[in-house]
């Protein structure tokens, strides 16, 4: 009996094709569009927060604020307004700050042998590495001694190596030329792998010093990034800086501040409201594919419902029980969407895995889109191809036989 | 065996209202071999279709075997039409796509026979009925209108029924395959089966030991031939 259900069910499946597949494709497209839009969705998200974790823990990070004169603002991070001595002010007066690292920092065309390339050079002292979580990949980072001597060292970051000395090579000891002026390589950092507006990968580090000696050419600072303690003292590092940085400038009204200060929880929770508005505008896209492929479903079993509901009249007339009708038809349509359902699974896992592969997008397939978009395919085509099942099931033979 | 008294039925579409049947009474006794013939729209298989178990009269009482057919439940009327009944459609009813061998299976579904015997059943079924065995892999719609009508009528006989329903079972066949066909029928009257069969050709009735005779949806004629 059991046999027979399953024979007939193949049978009915696979003899006619077109039907069987056009009911499958509104399920793998409903199910497929679904899984890659929220894995590109929650890629994008998770990658987002991961490249802002990658620049430290516990961040707070001073930047000047705009320059005013006459009621005409400059801009943001323009006036310069940071030096030295706020940034050991800092380092030494605010109990809940565990290390500061300052930053001087500008775009410079950096040539070595034949190579050359344009990115980030960021002055700064030996603390940016527990400040900024960057690690060491060959050779060392900028020691006190080098940022007390100037010395024209730099560290370069493993995408900048890559671009001046070809993939994987050791440029340690080696000499690059910063706007013209020439520094000898002492160390790689680590890859972060974060991807984002500047990338750290690609930044190359020398010390403060001799950036502002050298380079800038004036002793401000670009930006001074501080760790609190720890995660809980973050509001009160921050505060704490604000207040010495007020009193240090000679400004009592806090508004009229020359600098801004913000800590990476603000940062963190302002991307993740912008990355989620993006995915649910994804996850709207996919919902209406979901839809559409839901009616494609609806509409595949109502029009062959006519074909099928004679057919069923020929089942019952030859004697064949209401319920091994209601069954193969039941089955038919499990078979279906499970099918359907699994290929789309796959292939929505294979759009994510191309779209992080070709369009270098982080994606992040989650079980509950699976269980979502699984679940309304699922209930669509069980409803739509059982229940006019069930229906003409339950006519009398000749009725059914005659339906139209 | 088959007693109908006072069959009425009555299609209503819409606000048109058609009197099939008006009232049709008689009995068909066990081992019989009735040819009913009438003209075309009296009603022959709308009470072909009641003794058949197929559909149900709109007032009267058709009994079968000493039971009301209309105080039976659904799964009851299907075992009825599965072990009983061999019905032939006018209109064939085979399924589409199907093979010959699969249409001619089919009121085996769910029953606990052996694939082999299956098939062996069926085709002794098809040889039954005048089909050439080398169509058995056709489809159902690559069939001629006479195959498919003798592949109707080895359906019917498959489970070897006690009751042998069949309409117009000769109309889209030549005169020599008929009369093989309507040997066949003999033969299965012979062997004690219940034969009722639907016709307008004379010649067909002719091989019927009765003839009913309907028009306008009421019996006009019951003739008992005698032999
Ligand atoms: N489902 C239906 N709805 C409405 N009227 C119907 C229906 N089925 C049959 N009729 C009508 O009932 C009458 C009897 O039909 P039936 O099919 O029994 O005729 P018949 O004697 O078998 O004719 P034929 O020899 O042409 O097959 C006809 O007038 C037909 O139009
Ligand atoms: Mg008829």
């Amino acid at each position: 009996m059991f046999i027979d259900l399953l024979k007939e069910t193949l049978w009915s499946l696979t003899g006619n094709k077109v039907r069987s597949s056009l009911t499958m494709l509104g399920i793998v497209i409903g199910i497929a569009s679904v899984i890659a839009m929220v894995a590109i969705g929650q890629g994008a998200q998770s990658s987002i927060s991961a490249s802002i974790e990658s620049i430290g823990s516990n961040l707070i990070i001073v930047m000047p604020g705009a320059q005013r004169g006459g009621g005409i603002s400059a801009g943001r991070g323009s006036a310069e307004t940071l030096t030295m001595d706020d940034v050991n002010a800092i380092a030494t007066q605010v109990p809940d700050v565990k290390a500061v690292a300052p930053e001087v920092s500008r775009r410079y065309q950096i040539t070595a042998g034949g190579n050359n390339t344009n990115t980030q050079v960021v002055g700064t002292l030996p603390t940016y590495l527990d400040v900024r979580n960057v690690q060491v990949d060959l050779g060392s980072f900028i020691s006190t001694q080098q940022v007390q001597a100037s010395s024209k060292v730099a560290v370069l970051g493993p995408t900048a190596r890559d671009d001046l000395f070809g993939t994987d090579a050791n440029p340690v000891g080696q000499s690059i030329r910063v706007n013209g002026v020439g520094f000898t390589v002492i160390g790689v950092t680590v890859l972060k792998g974060g991807a984002g507006f500047t990338n750290p990968d690609d930044y190359v580090y020398i010390p403060i010093t001799t950036d502002q000696h050298y380079l800038a050419g004036n002793s401000f600072v670009s930006d001074i990034s501080a760790a609190a303690t720890s995660p809980d003292n973050i509001a009160a590092a921050q505060q704490e800086v604000t207040d010495l940085l007020l009193n240090r400038h000679k400004i009592t009204d806090p508004t009229q501040a020359d600098f801004n200060i913000l800590n990476q929880a603000d940062i963190i929770s302002t991307a993740s409201s912008v990355t989620g508005t993006f995915t649910a505008l994804l996850a709207s896209i996919a919902g209406i594919s979901l839809l559409v492929g839901g009616i494609g479903i609806m509409n595949m079993m109502l029009t062959t419902v006519t074909e099928r509901t004679r057919e069923i009249g020929l089942r019952k007339a030859v004697g064949v029980r209401r319920i091994y009708i209601n069954l193969q038809f039941l089955a038919e349509a499990v078979v279906l969407t499970f099918l359907g359902g699994f290929i789309g699974i796959i292939l929505g896992w294979l759009m994510s895995m191309l779209a992080s592969h070709f369009l270098s997008m982080t994606t992040q397939v989650s079980v509950s889109s699976i269980l979502l978009a699984f679940g309304v395919s699922a209930a669509i085509g069980i409803i739509f191809g059982f229940y006019p099942a069930r229906r003409a099931a339950a006519l009398s033979p000749i009725e059914a036989l005659r339906y139209e | 065996m088959i007693e109908c008294r006072d069959l009425v039925k009555t299609y209503i579409n819409g606000d048109v209202e058609t009197n099939a049947l008006k009232g049709v009474s008689f009995e068909i006794k066990e081992g019989e071999f009735v040819a009913i013939i009438g003209p075309s729209g009296s009603g022959k298989s709308t009470l072909m279709h009641i003794i058949g178990a197929l559909d149900t009269p709109t007032s009267g009482k058709y009994i079968l075997d000493g039971h009301e057919v209309s105080s039976l439940n659904d799964d009851e009327l299907s075992d009825i039409r599965r072990t009983k009944i061999g019905f032939v459609f006018q209109s064939f009813n085979l399924l589409p796509r199907t093979t010959v061998m699969r249409n001619v299976m089919l009121p085996l579904l769910y029953s606990n026979t052996s694939e082999k015997e299956r098939e062996q059943r069926a085709l002794e079924s098809l040889r039954y009925a005048g089909m050439d065995e080398s169509k058995k892999n056709n489809l159902s719609n690559q069939l001629s209108g006479g195959q498919m009508q003798r592949v109707a009528i080895a359906r019917a006989l498959i489970n070897n029924p006690a009751i042998i329903l069949a309409d117009e079972p000769t109309g889209n066949l030549d005169t020599k395959t008929s009369h093989i066909v309507m040997k066949t029928f003999q033969d299965l009257n012979a062997k004690g089966h219940t034969i009722i069969l639907i016709t307008h050709e004379e010649e067909i009735a002719n091989f019927a030991e009765r003839v009913i005779s309907i028009r306008d949806g009421v019996v006009e004629s019951d003739v008992v031939k005698k032999l």
